[in-house]
């Protein structure tokens, strides 16, 4: 491709020979998939109208109109905010361990050898790992029992460590599985960010001589500051959402202390039948990922254009 | 980056090492797991040797779980079966239906043009659970619970977005000049449509059906929902699957192993596409 105007020359005039059908075709082509999904949407209405009812499957004759009585209840409700404070917790410290690791990696393996070439195919195989597969292993690696892992705490002189099933490191054990399905989503979004980088200015540094930590603080970290924006946003969309892994490792447990907004939600509607709980509680995470993935939409437009319309 | 002295390159080495262990382990532990017998998985300390057996693999193809003193029926590969039939039927739809819409997408700009892409994007980003909820009980009214259809429906929201972005942003680098040549010898839209825009962006199109197949075989919550043991895939079927089947432990990592095989290969196969696929078109590999 030559420096021309791509974004010109790519679109075609839709009605230069004039006709209706012409100017209609844009919408024929794309409606369908928008009605197909539409039909999705109004099940979003209704549970914004459930979000607003007394409505508990086990009491069906009291179910009515309570205006915004389930989430002035909220305010009030310990469970509410665990599963805020749970839901937080898990987002931050997920994304912030994936971003760390996923960065040193990327660094490790920027050079194409074929070892590293070799790795970076092979540490993609946990992303595709079904999220609710992956917690499955972690619980057959971490079983009392036999589980590798198990044992290998128990060698070094914690012999009742007991994983996700004790309260106290329940959390930490679905951020290590959550860490070890995500890491490398991180590691292949900032390794093509990395790659993808102009060469002008490191081989500049490297003629004057300059310290590894001032081309990495002040050339490599910058430059590659929209990569590391959009892959950390797009896992906080995904990590503050998280079910799978939690649902399949420890149902929430123990106690309260995995609700995270999905999991509660999830046992809200079909443990405690109550819907209009349940459906509050969905739209609270809504009103949060709506905000974020705003930001990530801005983000991942900037990185698009530069793909997609960018010359060379 | 010049800094190859020995204690450095040793400490990188290192690290690769003690990074490839924490995400290759696991994989390798559960594989060698399907391969023994209970009585080699619980024995301690644990050791890679032993002899293997294919016994656990067969009980599942065959369906029947010999556990303590009874025999138990399951309906694993079932689960796997659904897997590939909800997977590429929803990759199906989403073709058809993304195919002509990220055409255009990339070649028009018109009124709400980008409305409409944004939002089928945003779909990718709502809370599954919000929708799953009131959507249960419109499929029980409209028979649409536990059924196919049911569940190729609402996988359309992995998929399509998916489709969508990723086709759009070849065919916003294919240039338009072939189809307006084409155009201009007379030839109707829906012919260069097919004759020349879709053959040219094959390699996008195919690369976003294969990891929309990935996509969607991942996929737990949508089935828990809207689905029973019928029709479930085998990412919920496993869990059921863990309980249903008390201590056969090889027989479970069996199953595990199974699983993930489908994603794995297509994965070593897609590499090149993978980053592409993961940003929904937004960075190229």
């Amino acid at each position: 491709m030559t420096t021309q105007d791509m974004t010109q020359a790519s679109v075609l005039p839709a009605r230069r020979r004039g006709g209706r059908l012409r100017a209609a075709l844009p919408y024929l082509l794309s409606l369908p998939s928008l009605l197909v999904t539409i039909g999705i949407l109004i099940p979003f209405g209704t549970a914004v109208y459930y979000s607003l009812q007394r409505y508990n499957l086990a009491f069906p004759f009291t179910r009515g109109f309570i205006g915004l009585d389930n989430y002035a209840q909220f305010l009030a409700d310990p469970a509410f905010w665990n599963t805020v404070r749970v839901s937080l917790l898990y987002t931050l410290l997920t994304v912030g361990v994936e971003l760390l690791l996923g960065l040193a990696m990327a660094l490790l393996l920027q050079r194409r050898t074929a070892v590293n070439n070799l790795l970076s195919v092979l540490l993609i195989l946990p992303l595709m790992t079904a999220p609710a597969i992956a917690a499955l292993m972690w619980k057959l690696m971490t079983n009392p029992n036999f589980g590798v892992l198990s044992y290998l705490v128990g060698l070094a002189g914690f012999t009742d460590f007991r994983w996700a099933s004790a309260p106290s490191t329940a959390l930490l054990t679905v951020v290590l599985v959550d860490v070890w399905v995500y890491t490398p989503f991180m590691m292949i979004l900032l390794l093509a960010g990395l790659r993808s980088l102009p060469r002008q200015p490191f081989e500049a540094a490297e003629l004057d001589g300059v310290p590894a930590s001032f081309v990495f603080f002040r050339i490599t970290l910058p430059m590659l500051t929209p990569y590391i924006i959009t892959a950390s946003l797009f896992r906080m969309l995904d990590a503050i959402q998280q079910f799978d892994i939690i649902y399949a490792m420890t149902q929430g447990g123990p106690g309260d202390r995995l609700m995270v907004f999905q999991v509660q939600a999830y046992l809200e509607a079909f443990t405690f039948t109550n819907i209009g709980r349940s459906a509050a509680f969905l739209m609270v995470l809504w009103a949060i990922t709506f905000a974020l993935s705003n930001l990530f939409i801005k983000q991942w437009l900037k990185l698009r254009e530069r793909t997609h319309h960018a010359a060379g | 980056m010049q800094r190859s002295s020995w204690p450095w390159r040793i400490f990188k080495a290192l690290c690769l090492t003690a990074i490839s262990l924490f995400f290759l382990f696991p994989i390798l532990w559960v594989l060698l797991m399907s391969f023994q017998t209970n009585a080699d998985i619980l024995r301690v300390p644990p050791s890679p040797f032993f002899t293997p057996t294919l016994a656990n693999y067969k009980a599942l193809i065959a369906g029947e779980l010999t556990g303590a003193g009874s025999t138990l029926q399951i309906a694993y590969m079932k689960n796997i079966l659904n897997s590939f039939v909800l997977s590429a039927c929803s990759v199906l739809l989403s073709l058809l239906l993304g195919v002509p819409a990220a055409y255009a997408f990339a070649r028009y700009r018109f009124r709400l043009g980008e409305n409409i892409a944004f939002t089928l994007l945003s779909f990718r980003f709502a809370p599954p659970l919000l929708v799953l909820l009131p959507l249960l009980l419109y499929f029980q009214e409209l028979g649409l619970y536990d059924t196919y259809i049911g569940l190729i429906w609402v996988y359309q929201l992995i998929t399509l977005p998916l489709i969508l972005w990723i086709v759009r942003g070849y065919f916003e680098d294919v240039s338009p000049d072939i189809e307006h040549a084409y155009r201009i010898d007379g030839h109707s839209w829906l012919r260069s449509f097919l004759k020349i825009a879709v053959p040219l962006a094959r390699p996008g199109i195919a690369a976003a059906a294969l990891l929309a197949f990935i996509f969607a075989w991942n996929n737990f919550v949508f089935a828990l929902i809207l689905g029973s043991s019928d029709v479930q895939p085998v990412t919920v079927g496993a869990l059921a699957f863990i309980t249903a089947s008390g201590i056969q432990y090889g027989q479970i990592a069996a199953g595990l192993v199974l699983s993930v095989i489908p994603t794995f290969v297509l994965a070593l196969v897609m590499q090149r596409y993978l980053v592409e696929g993961l940003s929904l078109g937004a960075v190229k590999g």
